[in-house]
């Protein structure tokens, strides 16, 4: 069903494109710093912090679009959602965006440490199941498939399992780290980076469930994150 | 949907006009002491349901209107009921002002004069006064009450005529898109009116704008084609509505 004012569709247009841009760019930072994270290669790092900047205006640009549909269109039911769920979305790619940042700052301390084995390959394995989730979610809202969008909402329990798994491989390898400890526990953060991104993948799944039904999915999911609980 | 305190019950209403059957099989129970609010597109029904409240379709020929409307549990279209008296008990506010070409003072005094409501000039000079007041006119009209009433702006003539309906102490008001015809400001003023003057009255409006009706109903009905669609709490209407043909009405959609 389209909109009798067809500029009205116009709009919704470029909202999507800006999160589409958006998503684009955030998954191709988390993407591109876990290659450089396994290839342990420092080039190319500093070029990737600078990009953040980018995510940082296409979320102010999606706010000023947002902004500028309300007051124009009064958008009512399922297409107020859509706006208010484009801003929360941009807002969480931004995030992510952020995280992949944050991740290159610390692989400029992890790479040269020398850091191998088991916990790395962890590491990057749990990377590859998060990119694979925001592709998906991604995806999801493009096409408004709740169902696709609910199936990664499902899937962030396998993360935190990893993940936990990995906080005590870690901890492990921090005792042992020696001189690298510094790197070592830069590590431990950029586990829990990759493990936030994970949720948000999974908060813009619940958005994308909401924008179809009016109300969130009932929070019944398996949760696995249990790294806070380490040492208690 | 089912209130605690009903004011107008209507059971399976149907209008016919001649052989066009404008509104078919309407129930609906409209809360009391709220702004009820009527949306649809143009013939969906909605000015003729609003109509049937006070008997205004009475007056059109070939008009026939079947099933139950009951107000305070009384059938408005009891045969031994007087139209008259349940016009002054229901008022009506039209889409343009339409104050009779006499004083803003007379205008307000009409309908107490002809229904033999005031004993003396004073208590006439009261319910003039309060109505004024009540319809948020007085401070602006109480030093000239003897001019002629086309004399004011749209939106003065328009709650003159919202006083003017309850000087006569209805306990029921019917607005027909009473603000179509006023700027935004004049708007605004009878929006906020209206809002203030449900504490006393059971109001129910009829609007093409959406964002009027979000703004101050309680309820919204939507009609189409002369089915009641949807009823429902107006917050539950303009955010997730339960029919398709609602929220497709409601975000201006098609196809």
């Amino acid at each position: 069903m389209s909109h009798i004012v067809s500029s009205f569709d116009e709009d919704f247009a470029g909202l999507n494109q800006t999160i589409a841009r958006l998503g684009g760019l955030a998954e191709a930072q988390l993407n591109e710093v876990t290659d450089l994270l396994e290839a342990r290669k420092l080039d190319g790092l500093r070029e990737l912090i600078a990009r953040d900047k980018e995510l940082d205006a296409l979320e102010e640009q999606l706010n000023e679009q947002a902004i500028s549909l309300i007051a124009r269109r009064a958008p009512m039911a399922q297409d107020l959602r859509r706006v208010l769920v484009a801003i929360k979305v941009a807002s969480a790619l931004e995030r992510v965006g952020d995280y992949a940042k944050n991740i290159a700052k610390r692989a400029q301390i992890i790479i040269p440490a020398q850091i191998n084995g088991a916990p790395m390959a962890s590491l990057i394995r749990m990377s590859h199941m998060v990119q694979q989730m925001l592709h998906q979610v991604m995806d999801a809202y493009m096409d408004m498939d709740e169902k696709l969008a609910l199936d990664v909402y499902q899937r962030d329990v396998e993360v935190d399992q990893l993940h936990t798994s990995l906080f005590h491989s870690l901890i492990e390898l921090l005792h042992e780290a020696g001189e690298r400890s510094a790197a070592a526990s830069h590590l431990l953060f950029v586990a829990k980076n990759i493990e936030r991104v994970g949720d948000f993948a999974t908060n813009i799944a619940e958005q994308i469930y909401f924008l179809v039904h009016g109300r969130l999915p009932s929070d019944d999911r398996q949760k696995a994150d249990h790294s806070s609980d380490v040492g208690a | 949907m089912s209130f605690p305190d009903v004011k107008i019950r209507t059971r399976n209403v149907n209008v016919h006009y001649g052989d066009n059957h404008a509104l078919q099989n309407v129930t609906l129970d409209v809360r009391s002491n709220a702004v009820t609010a009527f949306i649809g597109p143009s013939g969906c029904g909605k000015s003729t349901f609003l109509r049937c409240l006070n008997r205004m379709n009475d007056v059109i020929a070939g008009c026939r209107v079947d099933g139950e409307i009951l107000i305070d549990d009384r059938n408005i279209y009891d045969s031994n009921l007087d139209p008259v008296e349940l016009r002054a008990q229901v008022g009506m506010v039209f889409q343009k002002p339409n104050p009779f070409p006499k004083s803003i003072y007379d205008n307000v005094a009409y309908g107490p004069r002809i229904h033999g409501l005031t004993s003396s000039r004073a208590e006439l000079d009261e319910v003039v006064e309060m109505s004024l007041r009540r319809a948020g006119l007085w401070d602006e009209v109480k030093d000239r009450q003897t001019a002629v009433a086309s004399g004011l702006s749209g939106g003065q003539q328009q709650r003159l005529c919202i006083a003017r309906a309850i000087a006569v102490n209805p306990n029921v008001l019917l607005m027909d898109e009473p603000c179509s015809a006023l700027d935004p400001i004049a708007t605004a003023i009878i929006e906020e009116l209206i809002d203030e003057l449900r504490a006393s009255y059971t109001i129910i409006i009829v609007t093409h704008s959406m964002q009027q009706a979000a703004r101050i109903s309680q309820q919204t009905a939507y009609f189409h084609m002369g089915h009641l669609v949807e009823y429902d709490a107006t917050d539950t209407i303009f955010t997730r509505p339960k029919e398709k043909q609602t929220e497709a009405y409601i975000s201006g959609k098609i196809g």
